[in-house]
């Protein structure tokens, strides 16, 4: 009997390793093959039994439940911990995983089983296309950069292809720094091969030779598999013959996200941001032309190479094409990853798919977008959740995290944080940021003590004023988003 | 889990050259030896615990820069230590996704029942803050020993882990 276990960091987080363990003692004969994670966080340990074809789920599972789950031969369909069928889940069933497809799925170090699961098959198809056609489909597809700033991708590799140099790099951002969220590392950790696919495709739009990925530090589970996909793929001639990727690990600064923080990082210089422009699609890594991508946006490439941009322009709705992995976190029940079309509103997210708080505790904030989104009332939360219509209610998608709080937040607590994380993450490049960040806690402080209450506040919407116009980057630019929203529809919360 | 090794510079200068040829061989003639840095530096903490005033020295030696250029680095990047850290490192999430799972109530009470606040050692335990690990649904999470992650975390399961890690 085959049976599938997530070796997923959050599935570890719960004790994955040790029902393995409890799987070899109890029931060795069983072929046990580590998996990604599905993404349904709150059922992790999640195994899955395979009988006559189908995949029949178990969790959360404790290792002491291996021994009632499994008696002798036979497993124990009717177990408490039992979900069924796996392709029966709703949760599963409906989501429209395209880049999700194989991750929790297959063993993501598996060669034959990303083969037989249809993998390399947009490369198959890129292969086919001049490189200008495939820079066409990608523009076709309406595909926008998921790491937060949501840039057409087609534009930007476009720019990269077209820009005079015989050397050019392709670089993915793998430094998911924003609190709530985890789709880059489940990627990396579930389907590193659709990545690296993706990456061989850019490379060869766009005309690069060599490419890096840049992972975050916190994320060494995440470092460990792709750097062994890296190896398998230079094993199996897919890397190292006309393109090449290197892993590179992160220290620890959270605005190392920004692309060209990421890139003097990745020469070997202080996160520091660079003014824009010019570009790094023009003036990039070592200063040659640079495509620099999110996780997500990359591999989210192979598919419109294999289905056509059409196809993934099909999904979603306005200009917020293609489907988008959300990421639903904090005080909520059911918490995970959810790939689907761009458009769901918030409050379909945080109660049908969340189902509420996990403290059962009503819902008061959510915040959309990581550490620099807005925070959402619950008089907001049919706010779909598209590019457009965030922007609207004065928020972003950012990299699709959404992170619910219950009844017991308080928001000034929660500005003041903002202003704390950003004082503590800026790169020091511009003065708004640098210095803004820390006035800032110290006006909220003053607040919060009672001290001239109005007069400070309006300094720090004063504050906010000069940290969104004349911030060098999204992390000095942004802040006032969480500051401002709580001000706005939480200005309770400033007042006790 | 830590066993930093004292200081050796012969050995030190082994695995810097080792750093470097890895990222001249994948690279070739394109980016100068400074963009070997990053991956120098975390070669070096994993095997000496931190970043001394020594390694500091031959790293600007072998890459051609200033000792202040590769100080300025060190102290950029939070995950690079300057002195050295107890046997057990407990990296603590406290980004949003955390606090609104309670690892506000848990940093307090690591600091009242343990003694221990962000950056402090006791009993060879160092606590740190971090923010984000990813694992945004199953907090509270912290990370310890930069490879075992935990999530769900109270103060009981917190009173678990202190007491083992101070008698290991």
């Amino acid at each position: 009997m085959k049976v599938f276990l997530p070796k997923d960091a959050a599935a570890l987080s719960v004790g994955a390793d040790e029902v393995a363990q409890a799987l070899r003692a109890h029931a060795p004969a069983l072929e046990l093959v580590r998996t990604g994670s599905r993404g349904l966080l709150w059922l992790e340990p999640l195994l899955e039994v395979e009988l006559d074809g189908a995949r029949y789920g178990f969790g959360p599972l404790r290792p002491q439940d291996v021994t009632t789950l499994f008696e002798g031969a036979e497993v124990d369909l009717k177990h408490p911990a039992a979900l069924g069928r796996m392709d029966a889940l709703p949760w599963l069933t409906k989501q429209r995983r395209l880049t999700f497809e194989r991750v929790g799925v297959i063993d993501p170090l598996s060669w034959l089983d990303h083969e037989a699961t249809g993998g390399f098959s947009g490369w198959a198809a890129a292969k086919a296309l001049s490189p200008e056609a495939i820079v066409a489909q990608v523009t076709a597809s309406g595909l926008r950069g998921r790491g937060g700033a949501g840039f057409p991708a087609g534009v930007k590799w476009k720019t990269v292809r077209e820009a005079p140099g015989a050397r050019k790099y392709v670089v993915c951002n793998a430094d998911e720094g924003d609190s709530g969220t985890f789709a880059d590392r489940m990627v990396l950790e579930g389907d590193p091969l659709l990545l690296l696919e993706g990456m061989r495709i850019c490379a060869r739009a766009v005309g690069a030779s060599l490419g890096f990925v840049y992972v975050r530090s916190e994320y060494p589970h995440a470092v460990d598999t792709l750097t062994q996909a890296i190896a398998l793929c230079r094993k199996q001639g897919f890397l190292g013959d006309g393109f090449d990727v290197e892993v590179r690990v992160g220290a620890g600064a959270y605005v190392c996200g920004e692309e060209t923080s990421l890139l003097e990082s990745l020469e070997g210089k202080r996160g520091q941001v660079r003014p824009k422009p010019p570009l790094p699609a023009h003036h990039g890594l070592f200063g040659k032309p640079t495509v620099v991508n999110n996780v997500l946006t990359l591999a989210a490439v192979p598919w419109i190479l294999k289905h056509g941009g059409e196809a993934y322009a099909a999904l979603g709705v306005g200009r917020s094409k293609g489907t988008l992995p959300l990421q639903l976190a904090g005080n909520v029940k059911r918490g995970g990853l959810f790939e689907l079309p761009l458009g769901l509103t918030l409050r379909e997210l945080v109660e049908d798919w969340g189902g509420g708080t996990a403290s059962g505790r009503p819902v008061r904030a959510v915040q959309v977008g990581g550490p620099l989104g807005a925070y959402f009332p619950q008089a907001l939360l049919d706010t779909p959740l598209d590019y457009e219509a965030l922007a609207a209610k004065g928020g972003i998608l950012g990299h699709g995290g959404v992170v619910v709080f219950d009844d017991t937040v308080d928001l000034a607590r929660q500005a003041r944080f903002a202003f704390e994380f950003c004082a503590k993450e800026s790169c020091g490049k511009c003065t708004p940021c640098r210095i803004g960040s820390t006035r800032g806690v110290e006006v909220l402080d003053k607040v919060a003590r009672g001290e001239a209450r109005e007069q400070n506040l309006q300094l720090v919407k004063d504050l906010c004023t000069v940290l969104t116009d004349a911030s060098l980057c999204a992390l000095g630019g942004l802040t006032p988003l969480p500051v401002l929203s709580a001000l706005e529809h939480f200005s309770e919360d400033f007042h006790t | 889990m830590h066993s930093p090794a004292p200081w050796d510079s012969a050995q030190a200068q082994q695995l810097v050259q080792r750093e470097l040829a890895r990222a001249r061989a994948f690279l070739g003639d394109d980016g100068p030896d400074a963009t070997a840095l990053l991956p120098i530096l975390h070669a070096l903490q994993r095997a000496y615990g931190f970043i001394s005033s020594d390694a500091i020295t031959l790293v600007a030696q072998v890459l051609n820069l200033s000792k202040a250029e590769v100080k300025g680095v060190v102290s950029f990047y939070k995950d690079f230590r300057t002195s050295p850290p107890g046997r057990h490192v407990v990296a603590l999430c406290r980004a949003e996704a955390c606090q609104a799972r309670g690892s506000e109530t848990l940093a307090e009470h690591l600091a009242q029942a343990h003694g221990l606040t962000p950056g402090s050692t006791k009993d060879g335990v160092t606590l740190e803050t971090t923010y984000c690990l990813g694992n945004c649904t199953l907090g509270p999470t912290a990370l310890v020993d930069e490879t075992k992650l935990l999530g769900r975390l109270d103060a009981p399961a917190v009173d678990r882990l202190v007491r083992g890690l101070k008698g290991a």
